[in-house]
C-alpha cells in the first residue's frame, strides 16, 4: 500500500506539470474534462500544489475557463494553489483527537518543524495543516503525511518523524504506526464465511428483478445513516429509461467518528466489490465507481490489486463468470477532502470534476445522477449487506436485528472507553449494552451518528440503535464524565460544520457562525436564558438548507440543549435578560493607535 | 389617551429609514394625533427632555458617539426598536468588517489612495472633537438590549407604521406578506 513516489527531486515552489508532462497526465484520464478531479489530485500529489501555470494549461486543454478550474481546487481541503511543502502533514483536529491529546502533538510538530499550523516551513520542506476527522478515531492522535497515515502519535514519534523528514527520507521509509483494523466484534457481514464469488454466481443465476426482490424481502435500508430502502432505490433506477446507468459506492466516510468503512475496505474489499457488481446486474449497469475519500489514498494500490485479481478470475469485466452480456467494471474515484461530498448529489458533482455542492432535488440521482444518467449511490456497508443477503439468503439475514431494522450494523466506537474499534452488532442493541461491550464507565453522554446525530444523555441509554429508534451511520463517540461537554464536544462539532459548509445556502453559511458565537458566549459565562430559546428557534431556518449537512448543522447545539438543559442553564446569568460583551475601550484601540489619539471616552467608558 | 412619546435617531445609517418613516403619505396626520416626538431629527430636538415610550434606531454603531447615543436611547426609552439592515446587522457600513482592518481602511482613505492630495504631513484625522472609530461596525443588539427588529433596506413605510400602531395600541401587528417581501 501507499504511493512510493518521492517528491524530493522537485522544487517546492514550482509546479512542473505543464507542457509534455501535463499532456501525459491528461491522456491518462482520456482528456476528459469530467475527470478534472483526477487530474487535479494527480498534479497535487506529484507537485505538492497546482500552480497558476498548470491551471492555465488545464483550462486550455479542457476548453474551460480558468475560474472553473480554480473553483474546483478551492473547494477541497487537499487541493491547493499554494505549495504545501515537500512533506505535508495533515493532523486530525476532531473532538476525539483532542480527547486523545492532539493539541500537545500539534505543539511538538510546530516546535520541531519550526513552523505554525496552516503554513509551510521557510525552506519549503514541511507544511503543517489541520484537517477534519480522517477516520482513525480509534487510533488518535493521527496524521496523514504525504498520503500515508501515522497513528497513535506520541511526542517522541513526532520528533523522530520530523527528523526523518528533514533528512529527506521517503515517507514510506519513516518509522511509524500504520492503521490497524481493530475489529472487536464480528457479525454476519464481517465473519469471513464461504466463498463470496458464490454470491455473484447465485445472483446471475436468477433474473435482475428477482435480485431486487430478494433485497426487498430482506428490508435492507441504507447503512450510511439516512436509511432509505435499498431495493426501492434500485427499482427506481432500473425503471428509469436510459442507455447507461451507474453504480456508485459512497466511501466518503466523513462523519467524524466513523471508520467502519475504512475497515471494510481493507479487510473485506471483495465483499464490497461483489456487492457493487450484484447491484450493477440488478439495475442494468456496466460501470461502478468507488468514490473514495482522499484521506484513504493510502489504500489505493491495495484496492487496485484486488480489482485486477477480480478481473483476472472473471468476477469483473466482460461476460462475468460466463454470463453472456453481463459486463461490469469498477474504477476508483478519489475525492479531494470535503465532508459534504458524502451527500449523494454532492458526491456526483464532485465525481464530475466540479465543486461538491449538493444539487437541488428532485430529480434524485436514481433518475438523473452521474452525467445525468440514472445512478444508484449506496454506502459501503449497504453493498456488503447485499452480497451477504444474496450469498446466504433473506431468511438468514433477517434472523438478526429487529422487525423494522433487519440485519446487523457496523459501529465505529471511539472516545472514552477501554476498547475502541469496530463492532458489528445486531440492530436493536441498546446504548447500555454498547457501553458494557466497549468498557465505558462514568459516561456523561454518547454521541450517536456523529455531529449530525444525537447527543444521548444517560437517562436515554436504554434506547436502541435501530432505524425506528436511534438511527446511526455508525459513529458512536463515548464522552466521559470528566469532559467539558460544551467546550470539548459541542463547540468542536459546531466548528466542524462551520468549516465544512459548502456556502451555497445562506442559513448554513451564516447561521453556523452565529451559533458558534452564541455558544462561546455561553461557555464564557455570559449567556442568558434568551440565548437558548433563540438557538432553538433558529432551527426552523436551518431546515431551509438544501442538504443534510446544512439541515443538521445546528444539531450539536440544539440536541445538547434539549438533552443537557441543566448543564446549559448552570452556565447562564439568571439575574439579567441581556448581557453585552461589547468592550468600547478595546474597540477603539486600533483606531487610536493608527490616528495617534488618546482615547477620551468620558462617560461612555463603563 | 395621552400621546405616546417617540424618539428617533440615525447612527451609522444613511437616513433612508427615516425617509421611509416619512413616506406614510397622509397618514402623517394620524401620526401626529398618535404620538409626540421627543429627541429626533424630525423635530430637531437634540437631547432627551423626558422619558420616552418608544425609541426607534436607524443604523449600526461605527464610532464611540453612536455607542453613546444608543446607550442614551436604552436609558431613556421603555421600548427600543431597530429599523433597517444597518441597525440589525451592520448593513452596508459593515462591509469593512470583512475586508480590511480599521487601520488599513484609514491608511487607504487618507494616505495611500491615488486620489489623496495635499496630505503631506500624513495625518489621519485625529481632532479631539471627532468620535473614536470602532474596530468594526456593530449591530445595535450586540451593544444594548433591543426589543423589536424591523427588517428592510429601507423597511417599507407600512411596516414602520403598522409596528408603531401595534406598539401604541397594544393590538397584534398587521403583518401582511407584502411589507416584508424584498424582491
Amino acid at each position: 500500500m501507499g504511493n512510493k513516489q518521492s517528491l524530493n527531486s522537485r522544487s517546492h515552489n514550482k509546479c512542473s506539470c505543464n507542457g509534455d508532462d501535463l499532456e501525459l497526465i491528461l491522456g491518462k484520464y482520456n482528456n476528459d474534462p469530467k475527470r478534472l478531479m483526477d487530474v487535479l489530485i494527480h498534479i497535487q500529489t506529484q507537485c505538492g500544489c497546482i500552480s497558476d501555470l498548470a491551471v492555465k494549461d488545464i483550462a486550455e486543454a479542457f476548453n474551460m475557463s480558468k475560474v472553473d478550474v480554480v473553483q474546483t481546487i478551492s473547494f477541497y481541503h487537499f487541493l491547493s494553489q499554494e505549495p504545501r511543502g515537500e512533506y505535508t502533514v495533515y493532523l486530525n483536529d476532531s473532538a476525539v483527537a483532542k480527547m486523545k491529546g492532539r493539541d500537545k502533538i500539534a505543539q511538538v510538530f510546530e516546535k520541531v518543524a519550526g513552523t505554525k499550523f496552516g503554513s509551510v516551513s521557510k525552506d519549503g520542506k514541511i507544511g503543517l495543516f489541520n484537517t477534519s476527522c480522517i477516520g482513525m478515531n480509534d487510533q488518535e492522535p493521527s496524521a496523514i503525511i504525504n498520503r500515508r497515515v501515522f497513528t497513535n502519535l506520541t511526542e517522541v514519534d513526532v520528533e523522530r518523524i520530523v527528523k526523518s523528514m528533514k533528512e529527506g527520507l521517503d515517507v514510506n521509509d519513516i518509522k511509524g504506526r500504520d492503521p490497524v483494523p481493530n475489529i472487536l466484534l464480528k457479525g454476519p457481514i464481517l465473519k469471513n464465511e464461504g466463498n463470496i464469488t458464490d454470491a455473484l454466481k447465485k445472483a446471475i443465476s436468477i433474473s435482475p428483478d428477482e435480485v431486487i426482490e430478494e433485497v426487498k424481502q430482506s428490508k435492507l435500508r441504507g447503512r450510511g445513516g439516512a436509511g432509505f430502502p435499498t431495493a426501492l432505490k434500485w427499482r427506481t433506477c432500473r425503471d428509469t429509461k436510459s442507455e447507461k446507468r451507474y453504480i456508485f459506492c459512497n466511501a466518503d466516510e466523513g462523519e467524524p467518528g466513523t471508520f467502519k468503512d475504512r475497515v471494510i475496505l481493507t479487510e473485506r474489499p471483495r465483499l464490497l466489490f461483489t456487492g457493487m457488481t450484484i447491484a450493477g446486474y440488478a439495475v442494468g449497469s456496466d460501470e461502478g465507481i468507488l468514490y473514495l475519500r482522499f484521506e484513504y489514498k493510502f489504500m489505493e494500490q491495495y484496492l487496485e490489486n484486488i480489482l485486477s485479481k477480480m478481473r483476472k478470475d472473471g468476477s469483473l469485466g466482460k461476460n462475468i463468470l460466463g454470463k453472456k452480456g453481463f459486463n461490469f467494471d469498477i474504477r476508483i474515484q478519489f475525492g479531494g477532502g470535503a465532508y459534504v461530498c458524502g451527500e449523494e448529489s454532492a458526491l456526483l458533482e464532485s465525481a464530475e470534476g466540479k465543486r461538491g455542492e449538493p444539487r437541488d432535488k428532485p430529480p434524485y440521482p436514481v433518475v438523473k445522477g452521474y452525467l445525468q444518467h440514472p445512478t444508484v449511490v449506496n454506502n459501503v456497508e449497504t453493498l456488503c449487506c447485499v452480497a451477504r443477503i444474496i450469498q446466504k439468503g433473506v431468511k438468514w439475514y433477517c434472523s438478526v436485528g429487529t422487525k423494522d431494522s433487519t440485519g446487523s450494523k457496523l459501529l465505529s466506537i471511539s472516545g472514552d472507553c477501554k476498547r475502541p474499534g469496530v463492532y458489528e452488532i445486531a440492530c436493536g442493541t441498546t446504548i447500555n449494552d454498547v457501553n458494557k461491550m466497549v468498557g465505558a464507565e462514568d459516561v456523561q453522554a454518547v454521541q450517536v451518528g456523529g455531529p449530525s446525530g444525537v447527543c444521548v444523555a444517560p437517562i436515554d441509554f436504554d434506547h436502541k440503535l435501530a432505524y425506528e429508534d436511534l438511527a446511526t451511520g455508525g459513529s458512536i463517540i463515548i464522552i466521559g464524565n470528566k469532559r467539558d461537554l460544551l467546550k470539548d464536544i459541542v463547540l468542536n462539532f459546531t466548528e466542524f460544520f462551520l468549516e465544512e459548509s459548502c456556502g451555497s445556502c445562506v442559513p448554513c453559511r451564516a447561521m453556523t457562525n452565529q451559533y458558534k458565537k452564541k455558544l462561546e458566549k455561553i461557555i464564557r459565562g455570559n449567556g442568558v436564558a434568551k440565548d437558548l430559546e433563540q438557538m432553538l428557534s433558529w432551527e426552523k431556518v436551518m431546515k431551509a438548507n438544501r442538504c443534510g449537512l446544512g439541515q443538521t448543522a445546528a444539531n450539536p447545539i440544539t440536541c445538547s440543549i434539549r438533552n443537557f438543559r441543566e448543564l446549559y442553564e448552570s452556565k447562564l446569568k439568571t439575574a439579567t435578560d441581556f448581557v453585552s460583551e461589547f468592550d468600547l475601550e478595546a474597540a477603539v484601540q486600533e483606531y487610536c493607535k493608527t490616528a495617534n489619539r488618546i482615547p477620551n471616552l468620558g462617560g461612555d467608558h463603563e | 389617551m395621552s400621546k405616546a412619546i417617540v424618539a428617533t435617531t440615525s447612527l451609522a445609517g444613511c437616513f433612508g429609514c427615516h425617509m421611509s418613516l416619512l413616506d406614510i403619505d397622509e397618514k402623517i396626520l394620524d401620526l401626529i394625533e398618535l404620538v409626540e416626538f421627543n429627541k429626533s431629527p424630525i423635530d430637531d430636538i437634540k437631547t432627551f427632555t423626558k422619558e420616552c415610550d418608544i425609541g426607534i434606531i436607524e443604523g449600526g454603531c461605527c464610532n464611540s458617539e453612536n455607542v453613546h447615543i444608543l446607550k442614551e436611547f436604552r436609558k431613556n426609552c421603555k421600548t427600543l426598536v431597530v429599523m433597517g439592515e444597518c441597525a440589525i446587522m451592520g448593513g452596508l457600513p459593515a462591509l469593512r468588517n470583512n475586508v480590511v482592518s480599521i487601520s488599513e481602511c484609514l491608511e487607504e482613505a487618507y494616505l495611500n489612495c491615488v486620489s489623496v492630495q495635499a496630505n503631506d504631513e500624513k495625518i489621519i484625522p485625529n481632532d479631539d472633537e471627532l468620535p473614536l472609530i470602532l474596530d468594526r461596525v456593530y449591530p445595535c443588539h450586540e451593544i444594548v438590549k433591543i426589543d423589536y427588529f424591523l427588517p428592510g433596506c429601507a423597511p417599507r413605510a407600512d411596516l414602520i407604521w403598522n409596528a408603531l400602531v401595534a406598539l401604541i395600541t397594544g393590538n397584534e401587528m398587521d403583518l401582511p406578506y407584502e411589507v416584508i417581501k424584498f424582491d
